[in-house]
């Protein structure tokens, strides 16, 4: 039962050609290093290069060998060393003790470092102070969007979130302009634009200014995509830390899903191999199954199971003519489909093997409490038991906090028991992880005493309107809170339940937490898209603490046809999850949209925790 | 003076041989040489004797001795010979001595009769036998080549590094070849054959045959071929009394000679100097020896004994029972000098020095005509040239003499060329002592050089001599002296019969603290002769003490070591013999060894301290900070570690970085259950922690009494479900039943459910009449076994939905 558009959903636009604009610019690259070379790939890089240009396309351009770029002695006998690294300091040290161990062993080789997607200055500085800055040319390969799917691309830049949520370094917004002005160089100008978070409204104005600085080309182009809409990841939290229940979501918590691909264990496989897997809508069986909720997800399986015995069966009463057709058309997709079958299959068994193991109910039904605001105090003992029992360390960061996103910080007294338990349980150097999370709102502390309403209140008695405004953002920012109760209260994120909600006909997007929860960044999304503006939403930014951060723009261009109205792009700033990403595609159908979402990277809730974790490799 | 030229035979125009005594030799020889196989190493080298061979006409009754004598017929060993038929002897460039036996086996025998070590050709010539061996020197160093049985050849380049080459085979080779060789060309080894009247070179591909140029026409065999010593050179010995000789490439002929003799000559040797143009083959018969060269006459003599011939660089050696000879061509030097009527510069000042002896002023007519020619130079240096070529010490100092009174007539004459010419001389003349007996020549021992001459003192034993001429020579300690003394201290450590004591205050002794020598390498030859002890003392000597704890820890001298080791107050040092320590002795041990080093037990700890030291600062910054909560936790961190280490001191097993649950965990995994306790109460874990850690691990140990005593302590602040739970995962249905019973009502059922009895839960939900328990039963329902149990339920359910 998968998702079929409504007739006149628009087109998605062919992403491909970015594949191939990636590919080409490599290759130039390549070419400019002529004859034989090793190519030394950074591990970050490998996979999305393996989805942009194959070995041996690489060895047409003479790539000799390939080396990953690991702390490891360099055993190359090229005269040509090409490096394609990630701009990071550790990279250039190490190209730059290779460098500086052939100069004392007398060697002379060519060396050329690519930077992707872009080369930073600080880069070059360390190539500089380790004097080797003349030795070796610089490139940028500016390959910043891997489509991983047909409608979805990502920036493979999982450190991003850390970056930018935790460190506030804002090097990668440049990355994301650039990349927004590639779209929409490719893809025709945007007509509406919407943003929120800091994040979004910084690479928005940069973008702008890209698409000023080179104006008149996309004018009078036809637009294709009619909307777009940037999120910062720390609008909503708590959608990514909570469990996720829909297939794709559930594959990607349990077994990692890499740059548009898994690894499936040989317990998946029933095999003594692992196999790497390919996950997109080319796969029949996942494209039918990614959206849905995991309840349904083993009754549908066995149903294709029985229909694809039956299509088998029918060759029984066949004369040979029938036969040899079945054979030539319909038997290897059969095949396919069968092998492809049989791996979910197993995959479902092993998801469900563990959940039970992990009693995932209890987990559950603790995660819908902490939504819905009650029996807080369970919860509370719940995750104090979690810790006691040393589950999972990242586990029992996550509850920790959506208890604490959820509950506008954590009571003091809970708080420092909580802490206190939890290095108890997994050791004392997470005193750093604790501060991260403070530093990036996640796992916060209520203020002792009056709480800061309270103040507020109390002070803005006491002055001018003007002051007051002034002195709640000063208490904001001391801590930044989350009004979560509240916004869903106002957005309506809690759907109120008469009897059982039928998981198999989704009525909102809550059935991706099981029909508990609709993530609040889609519930945004889909507000502002109604009113096609912030408009009475204004309450909800005060909560979201981004009054200011809120914008609106675009080319206010009518001659929009309605197709491309209904093609909206999504920009999640930190990276997006796959249950959002569901939900969306939930949205879309029921309205007649189609998204297409733009990523830093895939996200869930151990990635995030493990982002923010300081625990010694 | 005419009587000195006695001894010289001319040899066509040019070149004049002499002959001359080296030793008489005194050895009493119960054999004719002829009876034994002999081996005998170039450069004055030690000569072997095997007496009574295994020959058909003898039957071995008696066991073959091993004899070995100095050059000048010193016994240096005599070893009954215990092992296999030998085929051939010869020696090494190392001078030890390679035995072949007749199973293609070698054994290596030192000097002084030590045996060293074997290696065998392969199995094909143990297969085939040896039928012919030949010990053969290349610049590689000492190389073997065997004919088989099977007249194949099987040969290696160097026994210091082994590697066997079968050469290719002569194509219709039927019987053994009449005589070969071994040449060396191109740094490769071949083997050249006479089969008949062929010439075959095998090379490591092929066989081909080969034909010398100019060979007179006739031959219907060679009887003997001999290689000149720098394989430049050969001489092939015909069925006709015919002598070729040309160069080893067989590309070029020298000369030829006829010496109508047609028995096969007992050996054939070449007699030339290097850079001289004269070459001349020494051929020996049972009672005849003969020189021949390019000239139409040979030079004969006659031999009174069984002799032995040796070539040498620059002539030929020849020993027989009672004397040792060398026979070499007349130097050019010597020659120019002491011809009769030489008017060659040297002669003339030589004759001028005697007469100046004589005080006679012919002397000042002789040195006038020198010098009118302005030769005296030339004359000098002559002179000191000849003089080293002289073997008798009187004729060396007279033409010394002469040297230095010409010398006095030259300006600026550089000494440097006299002084060591007496200094060599005097280094020539002391090992060519009868009791040293190494009869070295001038070239010879400039070929050979000092280092390779004191390496060979060593190798006899000889450290006083060998000390004496380095510092006569006045070479630099660290390749002289010292490196004697310390071959002495390391042959010194094997003498068993003397005490350590006495052998340790020996060597300290003689070497004190000689610069360049390693106590520990004598003491690690003394660890290996099986000397411990003694090698202990020596290393008391050693004042380095990186070079005393290393082999301290090999001889498992761990104690000692770490004592050493905190004396030199090298912390790397007493690092390296902790980690030792710690691996080799169990924690007991370890720590008790520690306690009595109060030195190591702080460098031991302070791996820690420099932890807690940090982990102090940055409490101390939390506190600026107003952080209490992080500087609280970062103080129990402290306490933590430093009760870690207790604990593995104590205790032993790994603690540090463990979590404080994971401490706690493994103190009840341990066993030490109080300690365990103790700790929860020291960081105040809450009592729900506690009961958790303490439920999990007791019920890993299956510990199910401490259990039971466990969960009877108090009233459990976690319900008695996790017992079940727990125990249900550790497979103990019998446990978990004892404690299903006192969990509490809410959640008894699930209890119920958990060890697997359906009809309790059943019968407890519907007391409780909960509709959420009774469908939770209801699912647990399985078949027909459980049908009784889930009518009930529905007639419970019915009940209850008509009240």
């Amino acid at each position: 039962m998968a998702f079929h558009h409504r007739p006149d959903a628009p087109e998605l636009p062919d992403f491909s050609m970015l594949k191939r604009l990636a590919r080409d610019q490599l290759i130039y690259l390549l070419e400019q290093l002529p004859g034989k070379k090793d190519l030394f790939i950074e591990a970050d890089l490998m996979s999305p290069l393996d989805r942009i240009a194959s070995v041996s396309i690489l060895k047409q351009h003479e790539v000799d060998k390939l080396y990953k770029v690991e702390n490891k002695p360099v055993l190359s006998s090229s005269e040509q060393l090409c490096f394609l690294v990630r701009p990071r300091i550790k990279n250039m040290r190490y190209i730059a003790n290779l460098v500086n161990a052939d100069k004392l062993a007398g060697r002379t080789r060519k060396y050329k470092v690519i930077f992707s997607p872009q080369k930073f200055y600080a880069c070059e500085m360390v190539l500089e102070e380790e004097g080797i800055y003349g030795d070796v040319s610089c490139d940028e390969w500016a390959f910043s969007l891997l489509p991983l799917d047909v409608d979805l691309l990502s920036m493979e830049l999982p450190e991003f979130f850390r970056d930018y949520f935790l460190e506030g370094d804002q090097r990668w917004i440049n990355t994301v302009a650039q990349a927004l002005h590639l779209l929409s160089t490719l893809y025709g100008p945007f007509p509406n634009c919407y943003g929120i978070g800091r994040c979004a409204k910084m690479s928005h104005e940069l973008w702008r200014n890209l698409e000023e600085e080179e104006d008149g080309e996309t004018k009078g182009r036809k637009p294709e995509i009619g909307h777009i809409f940037l999120l910062d990841r720390d609008v909503d939290f708590v959608t990514a830390l909570c469990s996720q229940v829909v297939y794709e979501g559930l594959v990607d918590d349990t077994f990692r899903i890499k740059c548009g691909s898994v690894d499936f264990g040989p317990e998946v496989t029933s095999s003594d191999r692992s196999l790497k897997v390919l996950l997109n809508a080319d796969d029949k069986v996942f494209h039918e199954i990614r959206n849905e909720h995991f309840s349904n997800v083993f009754g549908f399986l066995s149903q294709k199971a029985r229909n694809l015995q039956a299509q088998y069966d029918r060759r029984r009463g066949m004369d040979i003519k029938q036969m040899k057709n079945f054979v030539s058309q319909e038997l290897k997709g059969l095949k396919q489909e069968h092998r492809l079958l049989s791996l979910h299959i197993g995959a479902c068994e092993s998801i469900m093997k563990k959940k039970t193991k992990q009693n995932f109910q209890e987990l559950i039904k603790t995660e819908h409490a902490l939504l819905e605001g009650f029996s807080i105090r369970d919860s509370t003992s719940y995750i104090e038991e979690h810790i006691d029992r040393q589950v999972s360390p990242i586990e029992s960061l996550r509850l920790m906090c959506l208890l604490s996103i959820t509950e506008n910080g954590l009571i003091p007294k809970d708080y420092r028991s909580l802490k206190t338990q939890y290095l108890q349980s997994y050791g004392s150097e997470h005193l750093l992880t604790f501060s991260n999370l403070r530093r990036a709102g996640l796992l916060t502390e209520q203020a002792p005493g009056d709480t800061l309403t309270a103040v507020e209140s109390k002070v803005s008695k006491l002055v001018t309107d003007k002051a007051a405004g002034k002195i709640t953002d000063a208490f904001s920012s001391l801590a930044k809170r989350s009004n979560f109760r509240a916004i869903s209260k106002k957005l309506n994120l809690i759907p109120r339940v008469d009897g059982e909600y039928d998981l198999k006909v989704p009525r909102d997007m809550a059935y991706v937490f099981s029909g508990a929860y609709v993530p609040l960044s889609c519930r945004v999304i889909e507000q502002v898209l109604e009113r096609r503006s912030w408009q009475g939403l204004e309450e909800v930014l005060r909560l979201l603490n981004c009054s200011e951060l809120a914008f609106t723009g675009g080319t206010k261009d009518d001659k929009a046809p309605s197709e491309s109205l209904r093609l909206i792009l999504v920009v999640f700033l930190g990276g997006c999850t796959f249950s959002e990403i569901s939900a969306l595609r939930f949205l879309g159908r029921e309205k007649g949209f189609r998204f297409i979402f733009l990523t830093t990277a895939i996200t869930n809730s151990a990635r995030l925790m493990e982002a923010m974790s300081e625990v010694k490799a | 003076m005419d009587c000195y030229t006695a001894n010289w035979n001319p040899l066509g125009d040019s070149a004049f041989y002499r002959k001359y005594e080296l030793y008489s030799m005194d050895w009493d020889l119960k054999e004719e040489l002829r009876d034994c196989l002999v081996a005998a190493a170039p450069y004055g080298g030690p000569i072997a004797l095997l007496r009574n061979p295994w020959r058909k006409e003898k039957p071995a009754s008696v066991r073959p001795v091993l004899d070995i004598y100095s050059a000048s017929g010193m016994p240096l060993a005599s070893l009954p010979w215990k092992s296999g038929p030998v085929v051939s002897l010869g020696w090494s460039a190392e001078e030890e001595l390679l035995c072949v036996q007749e199973d293609g086996v070698v054994l290596v025998y030192g000097l002084h009769g030590d045996f060293r070590r074997h290696f065998s050709m392969g199995n094909e010539v143990l297969q085939n036998r040896v039928l012919d061996a030949r010990i053969f020197h290349t610049e590689f160093g000492s190389g073997v080549a065997i004919l088989t049985g099977a007249h194949r050849f099987t040969l290696s380049a160097n026994v210091g590094d082994l590697k066997l080459r079968r050469m290719p085979e002569v194509p219709g080779l039927q019987s053994a070849p009449s005589c070969w060789t071994t040449l060396c060309q191109d740094r490769v080894a071949h083997v050249l054959l006479a089969v008949g009247p062929d010439l075959y070179l095998l090379d490591h591909a092929a066989c081909s045959t080969v034909t010398p140029p100019g060979l007179a026409p006739g031959v219907s065999s060679f009887l003997q071929m001999a290689v000149s010593f720098t394989y430049r050179h050969l001489a092939l010995f015909t069925d006709t009394g015919y002598i070729w000789m040309g160069t080893a490439s067989l590309k070029e002929k020298l000369c030829e000679f006829n010496c109508n003799i047609r028995a096969p000559p007992k050996q054939m040797v070449w007699c030339s100097r290097p850079r001289s143009k004269e070459k001349a083959v020494v051929v020996a018969w049972e009672k005849r020896l003969m020189v021949v060269g390019d000239a139409p006459e040979s030079i004969q003599f006659v031999l009174d004994e069984d002799s032995y011939l040796v070539p040498e660089l620059d002539g030929v050696r020849i020993f027989s029972r009672s004397t040792h000879e060398f026979l070499h061509e007349v130097p050019v030097a010597s020659e120019e000098i002491f011809k009769i009527a030489s008017m060659a510069p040297g002669a003339l000042l030589l004759e001028a020095q005697k007469e100046y002896e004589k005080e006679s002023q012919k002397a000042d007519e002789y040195l006038r005509e020198i010098q009118e020619l302005g030769q005296l130079t030339q004359a000098v240096q002559q002179c000191i040239e000849a003089a080293g070529h002289e073997h008798r010490p009187d004729m060396q100092k007279s033409l010394l003499r002469a040297a230095s009174f010409g010398k006095c007539f030259l300006d600026r004459f550089p000494p440097d060329g006299f002084v060591r010419m007496c200094q060599d001389l005097r280094v020539l003349n002391a090992i060519r002592d009868y009791h040293i007996g190494i009869p070295l020549t001038y070239s010879q021992y400039k070929q050979l050089t000092i280092q390779v001459l004191l390496d060979r003192l060593v190798l006899r034993r000889l450290y006083p001599l060998a000390i004496q001429i380095c510092e006569y020579l006045r070479l630099p300690e660290v390749q002289g002296v010292s490196r004697i003394l310390a071959h002495w201290a390391c042959y010194k450590v094997q003498q068993k019969d003397v005490s350590d004591e006495d052998v340790a205050r020996a060597i300290n002794q003689k070497l004190g603290d000689t610069p360049g020598v390693s106590y520990s390498d004598i003491a690690a030859r003394a660890y290996g002769c099986g000397r411990t002890e003694l090698a202990i003392k020596l290393l008391e000597y050693e004042p380095r003490s990186g070079e005393q704890v290393p082999l301290l820890l090999k001889m498992k001298r761990s104690k000692l070591a770490l004592s050493k080791a905190i004396e030199s107050g090298d912390t790397d040092l007493v690092f390296t013999v902790l980690l030792h320590l710690k691996n080799e002795l169990n924690r007991g041990d370890f720590f008790m060894t520690l306690r009595n080093q109060p030195m190591a037990l702080s460098l031991y700890r302070q791996r820690i301290e420099g932890r807690v030291a940090a982990l102090q600062t940055a409490a101390d910054a939390f506190y600026k900070a107003k952080n209490e909560f992080a500087a609280k936790a970062t103080e129990d961190q402290m306490r933590l570690l430093r009760l870690q280490r207790r604990l593995e001191d104590e205790l032993g097993g790994q603690f540090l970085d463990l979590s404080l649950h994971d401490t706690v965990t493994t103190l009840i995994l341990g066993g030490h259950n109080k300690r365990a306790e103790q700790l929860a109460r020291d960081f105040r874990i809450p009592d729900k922690r506690l009961w958790w850690l303490k439920l999990t691990a007791l019920a890993a140990l299956e510990d199910w009494e401490e259990l039971e005593k466990f969960s009877k302590s108090k009233k459990s602040p976690i319900g008695y479900l996790p017992f079940v739970e727990i125990c249900m995962k550790q497979h103990n249905k019998y446990e978990a039943k004892k404690y299903a019973s006192r969990v509490g009502p809410e959640q008894k059922v699930k209890a119920l459910l958990l060890v697997g009895d359906v009809a309790q839960a059943a019968d407890v939900a519907i007391e409780r009449r909960n509709e959420a328990e009774l469908s939770l039963v209801l699912s647990h329902c399985t078949g027909a076994t459980d049908g009784v149990t889930a009518d009930k339920i529905q007639r419970a359910r019915a009940q209850a939905q008509k009240k």
